[in-house]
């Protein structure tokens, strides 16, 4: 590896980040969230398949044959069980790291801001999002909202809650995505992922804020799920001219449900060759304590300093991306 | 043979797709957070210089394509193939009209040009970013037109027809730019 010692932002853009990091934390002391730290190594995994985590040995008197250690893949576990604990609505700004992430919105390495309200279901946390964003941006933006139903009718004419991998797949193939005739995906999550990715994501946000909620049951992650026909995910995300910058949920507290989730997970890695990861049994037994009623959401940093400066690419507002690192 | 995974996937890399040798020009990685992750890659396919893009499963793999670029003197074209040889190993190579493209209208003996080699095989020639050639036929311009404004029409003994001046005449020889086509300067036969 050649040496490259200097940052890949310039100045300029490392005096943004640090002024939209102070106005985060201006935003949530005004509106009384209270920040809190959580450890970023843990003896517990994400169990979701879509997502790699990165672990290192561990050592110590107790452990002298060794552990594993997993680097956070996001806070929300341990935030869950501060929230149990009663502390109130949190937030948190902290690095999180994905293993085989990394192109132009992506690093293996990037900051999240994490935040939860309790009280709040995902339409209220919608509005906090568009809040604390418009509080950062220089000029006023429009907000809109969507559900995951009416941006697949409006640029696919598609039903997502119903159509068949067989029909997402003739739907791909009509509107000329670049793919062969005998592309093959594991499901019909994953071709619903395909059109998303590259026939509505592109178009949304063009104008300002975009938030997209009520997400297919099958990708729930640790929604809660509204009884009905079809069952829906209390789940959203945020676009800002095509790129996704937050994902949200009307949370699951239910212990049963989450275990039940967890252990579903790991019979989908095991069915993808994917390692085991162990589930977090402290996170189980806070939600049998219980947890409040609340929505959380995940924000990247990094992408939501790109929107406010133009950037093109991450590198561009990250000090030392991976090449550096 | 070597294959590639996603994850390998960068600008230049030599890979086959339907059959033919490509090289990748850019590669997007697109992933949800919380869903599956695509590879939206623009691609090169190095016989007919056709770009096209592709979307892949990320963790997918294709085929490595064995392609190599190697600098080779031109030699002479026998009627039907035209010949190139390593300045170091000697060895020859032959390549046919399809190869050539549009190259063929500024080879000269002697010089060298990019060869991209698949298996072995010559697939594309790219001749020098700039060649001297001698005017073979032009109109005879204005005597002390110097500002060479207007221009027209010149062959060169090559074939290839370039936009020169006015005060440019026939014998002259002459600096192109061979990725534009256009007239640099007059130079000096080498």
């Amino acid at each position: 590896m050649t040496a490259s010692w200097q940052p890949s932002a310039s100045a300029r853009m490392l005096r943004a980040r640090a002024k939209l990091l102070a106005g985060i934390r201006d935003y949530f002391a005004q509106t009384g969230v209270l920040e809190v730290e959580t450890p970023v190594c843990s003896f517990f995994g994400t169990t979701d398949p879509a997502i790699a985590s990165l672990s290192t040995p561990y050592q110590d008197r107790s452990q002298p044959t060794g552990e594993r250690l997993y680097l956070h893949t996001s806070p929300e576990f341990a935030m869950k069980r501060l929230l149990a604990s009663g502390l109130g609505s949190i937030y948190q700004i902290c690095k999180v790291f994905r293993d085989n992430e990394s192109g132009r919105l992506h690093n293996p390495e990037f900051s999240l801001l994490e935040w939860y309200r309790v009280g709040y279901d995902h339409h209220q946390l919608m509005s906090d999002v568009a809040a604390l964003v418009l509080s950062l941006l220089d000029q006023s933006r429009e907000v809109e909202k969507l559900s995951y139903a009416e941006v697949f009718g409006r640029y696919l004419s598609l039903d997502p809650h119903s159509a068949t991998p067989g029909q997402l797949r003739e739907c791909a193939l009509d509107h000329q995505l670049p793919i062969t005739a005998d592309f093959q995906l594991p499901d019909r999550d994953a071709w619903l992922d395909l059109l998303m990715s590259h026939s509505i994501e592109p178009e949304l946000g063009k104008d300002g804020l975009c938030f997209i909620y009520d997400y297919p049951a099958s990708q729930s992650s640790l929604a809660q799920i509204r009884a009905g026909d079809p069952p829906i995910a209390e789940r959203f995300e945020l676009y800002m001219d095509g790129i996704e910058l937050a994902n949200g949920f009307h949370e699951l507290t239910d212990a049963a449900e989450q275990e039940q989730r967890f252990h579903k997970d790991l019979e989908k890695r095991r069915e993808n060759g994917l390692p085991a990861i162990p589930m977090d049994y402290n996170l189980i037994a806070a939600l049998r304590q219980g947890m409040p009623a609340c929505a959380g959401v995940a924000l990247g940093i990094d992408r939501l300093l790109m929107r406010l400066t133009g950037a093109r690419h991450i590198n561009e507002v990250l000090a030392f991306p991976i090449d550096r690192a | 043979m070597a294959s590639y995974s996603t994850n390998e996937f960068k600008g230049g890399l030599k890979i086959m797709l339907d059959g033919d040798p490509c090289s990748i020009i850019e590669n997007e990685f697109v992933k949800p957070g919380k869903g599956q992750a695509f590879n939206r890659v623009k691609i090169r396919n190095l016989k007919t210089g056709r770009v096209i893009e592709r979307t892949f499963k990320s963790g997918d793999s294709l085929e490595a394509a064995d392609v190599i670029e190697i600098d080779l003197q031109y030699l002479y074209n026998d009627g039907e193939f035209w010949h190139f040889m390593h300045p170091d190993t000697f060895e020859q190579y032959q390549a046919d009209e399809k190869a050539l493209g549009d190259s063929v209208k500024w080879l000269k003996d002697q010089d060298f040009c990019t060869v991209t080699l698949w298996n072995g095989s010559p697939i594309s020639i790219t001749p020098p970013n700039f060649v001297i050639l001698t005017i073979t036929e032009t109109d005879p311009g204005l005597k002390g037109d110097t500002s060479g404004g207007g221009g027209k029409p010149a062959t060169l003994e090559t074939g290839a027809v370039v936009r020169v001046p006015l005060f440019v005449q026939t014998g002259d020889v002459i600096k192109v730019d061979t990725r534009s086509g256009e007239y640099v300067s007059r130079a000096k036969e080498e």
